[in-house]
């Protein structure tokens, strides 16, 4: 056999389902308290620190890090419980969510330990927010054509050049960029980047918003210029930052959040459809749910994977591409179904209103966290093409 | 739940490689493969695998069981074996015991219905039967003024109109007319043609993921043997890219139905959840066999279309299972309508309920 793709069904713990209960009991209450409203998915301006700061007193950011730097030392399951109910009430996660998934990680894994004790536990306290410094204005997709430079000087770097599409920059703390400390050598175009940690609200950088097609600001360019980052702030090998980054992306392109983000339009659908729907809607919700089952169980099972310590890269790209291909193609499909919903239906101006906003995030799911063709190349290579 | 005898999946592997070489049975246009490879089978006990020791199987746990058909699958073995599997589980629901030899179940379509009067007699007709005309018995689930019966009924009872599924297997129709069965009894609490609907759908799914896996595998390594315009095809990232969405098919349909498989075996009942599992396995494999199919047929140009080459034992018998059992729209408007009753904020609960 070629590949042995295998996603074994793994089951969620039982303690997995007491901490959902706890979660979905805090989110009733936030949503009670008026912190956000779930049918008003990511619309307006979705940075709420109380609430980050609440979620981080549960324990429930950095939750499988070591007690030592604020974490919990709970299982890669527990945590995917915790993002899937946040992502399903769509919890305005923002301010936390990619140090908890990315930043964090990297941070165990290459920061010094003072630095360590210091960024950590605020992360876990829901206190900070971190951006992601990889994409520029020409190289996203291929990564290691990146070129803003740092440059060695006494005591740390120069950085000099432009990143671009920086999600929550403009809100962020901290972030982890990779720039360019010397030239790809002739061998391996991927030599010569470095990944380095950006302490943000600094003279020297400068943050620019940039709107998007949702009406939302998420993006931002952020220009460095003779910025100073201390040698401390190097994470991990000068100029091998490739292999780092590349598997930091398992960990981006599994979770549920990659099938998740317009999930919030089946309800909505089953919701205004009612107890007695046609066969064609019927069949329509029947076909859709049985697809978010699979991705379900092969998201929760490269969870297992990870809990175990592999390195599921081709797993997760596969989860990836088929998460974000069927988010992407969800609210089209409940467009589709909707068409003969009764006019007096209820929730039916709620399901409008919820894919007038589905439909014009869809655009992006597919290049947000590498793009679909990307996925597949790394596919591919797993399965020995190239 | 036994954890490591998948010496099941082991034995019956090695038999599928000795007897049920694709090749070799798709070379062999007079079906002479048949008796041999269904021989050592039932010498291994495999056919039986559901049935318990004291009703005349070899008592296999159920997961075993779905391992087994999986493997099954990878190479697309066209002898009902998991048609004689499913009818003695359902006989063994019954406290039947199994006779020796080739069955399969009545009725195989969710509509289809058979009833029993009060004398036992069986009647009803039933199309797409998979493999009717090979079987010896019949195991088949009844509806009588009591509620629901299993029965054992020779095969000689009914009338048989004999036809072929897309794959070229027989799938036939039966016509019970106040057949005597060999026995009768009562089905117990909670198995019903439901019941018998999702066992077969995920056993055809199982099936299903199977014969993706060995589609990918065969198209890959086509990729990597097949030159033009002077490179090998698998370097053109077109066809690289068509490989991937083959193995994200392969990988949900497996993903899907051991899922279900693994549901059922651990299940307690089919509650709402099993449903889920089952319904959506049949469904989202139904769903891959066609992507799939589509794309192993696309990368093996011409020659995956002429009857000598083996493509068309996978992608043919995987478009056919669909049919079996319940097909993907007749499961997606039950699913539906099983999430639309349960109302809208107990559909994330449900497919998060494991
Ligand atoms: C919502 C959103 C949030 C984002 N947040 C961040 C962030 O926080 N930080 C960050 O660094 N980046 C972020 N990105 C950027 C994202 O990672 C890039 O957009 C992505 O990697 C694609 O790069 P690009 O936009 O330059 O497109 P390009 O690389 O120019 O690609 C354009 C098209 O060409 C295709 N293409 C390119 N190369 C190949 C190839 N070799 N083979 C086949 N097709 C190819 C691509 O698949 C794509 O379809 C975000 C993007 C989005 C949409």
């Amino acid at each position: 056999m070629t590949a042995a793709l295998r996603f074994d069904p793994i089951r969620l713990p039982e303690k997995c389902e007491q901490l959902r209960k706890e979660v979905r009991a805090f989110l009733a209450e936030e949503m009670a308290r008026g912190t956000f409203n779930p049918f008003k998915p990511n619309r307006e301006d979705t940075d709420v620190p109380e609430f980050c700061r609440r979620v981080g007193e549960r324990g429930w950011i950095g939750m499988t890090w070591p007690k030592k730097y604020g974490g919990q030392e709970r299982s890669f399951l527990e945590r995917y419980v915790v993002t899937e109910e946040m992502r399903v009430a769509n919890a305005p996660t923002r301010r936390f969510f990619v140090a908890d998934r990315q930043s964090g990680p990297v941070l165990l894994k290459y920061a010094p330990e003072h630095i360590k004790m210091d960024i950590l536990p605020r992360i876990c306290r829901g206190e900070i927010c971190f951006a992601i410094g990889m994409s520029e204005p020409n190289s996203g997709s291929d990564l290691f054509a990146a070129k803003t430079r740092a440059t060695k000087t006494d005591g740390g770097y120069l950085i000099n050049g432009t990143k671009i599409w920086t999600s929550s920059a403009h809100i962020a703390d901290y972030m982890i960029a990779i720039f360019r400390t010397s030239p790809p050598t002739k061998e391996n175009r991927r030599h010569g980047l470095t990944q380095f940690l950006v302490k943000m609200k600094q003279p020297g950088i400068k943050v620019n918003p940039i709107g998007q097609i949702t009406g939302q600001y998420e993006f931002n360019e952020v220009v460095f210029t003779d910025f100073f980052v201390p040698d401390d702030h190097v994470l991990g090998e000068v100029d091998g930052a490739w292999k780092q980054a590349t598997s930091e992306l398992a960990y981006e392109r599994s979770g549920p959040e990659r099938f998740l983000e317009t999930y919030y339009v089946l309800t909505e659908l089953v919701r205004a459809v009612g107890a007695n729907p046609d066969t064609r809607s019927a069949e329509g919700i029947g076909r859709l749910v049985a697809q978010l089952h699979t991705m379900r169980r092969m998201s929760v099972s490269v969870a297992g994977m990870l809990q175990a310590g592999k390195e599921p890269v081709v797993e997760a790209s596969i989860v990836k591409d088929i998460g974000t291909v069927w988010e992407q193609q969800l609210p089209h499909r409940v467009r589709d179904l909707a068409a003969f919903v009764e006019e007096t239906a209820s929730n039916r101006e709620t399901l409008e209103r919820q894919l007038d906003f589905a439909i014009k995030t869809a655009p992006k799911l597919t290049i947000q966290g590498g793009t679909t063709e990307v996925l597949r190349g790394i596919i591919a290579r797993g399965l020995g093409l190239r | 739940m036994a954890e490591s005898d998948n010496i099941v999946v082991e034995t019956a592997e090695k038999i599928f490689a000795d007897l049920a070489d694709p090749q070799t049975i798709n070379n062999d246009k007079k079906g002479s493969w048949q008796a041999p490879l269904w021989q050592a089978l039932s010498e291994a006990g495999l056919p039986l695998s559901w049935v318990p020791d004291d009703l005349g199987g070899s008592g296999a746990s159920l997961a075993d069981g779905f391992a087994l058909l999986n493997a099954a699958g990878r190479f697309a073995v066209a002898v009902p074996l998991a048609e004689t599997m499913l009818a003695g589980w359902l006989l063994a629901q019954a406290r039947i015991a199994s006779p020796e030899g080739e069955m399969t179940v009545v009725p195989a379509s969710p509509k289809d219905r058979i009833t029993v009067d009060a004398d036992g007699a069986l009647s009803g007709r039933c199309r797409g039967v998979p493999f009717a005309k090979a079987a010896k018995h019949f195991a088949v689930l009844a509806h009588g003024k009591d509620g629901v019966s299993i029965a054992l009924v020779d095969a000689s009872k009914g009338r048989i109109e004999s036809g072929l599924n897309v794959g070229y297997d027989h799938s036939d129709t039966v016509t019970l007319d106040k057949a005597q069965p060999v026995a009768v009894k009562a089905a117990p609490d909670g198995v019903d043609q439901t019941t018998l609907m999702l066992m077969g759908g995920v056993a055809r799914s199982l099936q299903i993921a199977g014969a993706l896996e060995s589609m990918l595998d065969i198209s890959v390594r086509y990729s990597n043997e097949r030159i033009a315009f002077e490179k090998k095809i698998s370097k053109f990232q077109a066809v690289q890219h068509n490989l991937a969405r083959l193995a994200g098919e392969s990988a949900a349909a497996l993903a899907a139905a051991t899922s279900a498989a693994d549901a059922i075996a651990n299940a307690k009942k089919f509650d709402d959840e099993v449903y889920l599992e089952a319904a959506a396995a049949k469904i989202r494999c139904a769903e891959a066999a066609e992507k799939g199919g589509g794309i192993a047929h696309q990368v093996h140009g011409a020659i995956g279309f002429t009857i000598e080459h083996i493509l068309h034992r996978y992608s043919l018998r995987a478009l056919a299972w669909r049919d079996d059992f319940g097909s993907e729209s007749y499961w997606a408007v039950e699913l539906g309508k099983l999430v639309a009753v349960r109302g809208a904020d107990q559909l994330w609960p449900l497919v998060a309920s494991r």
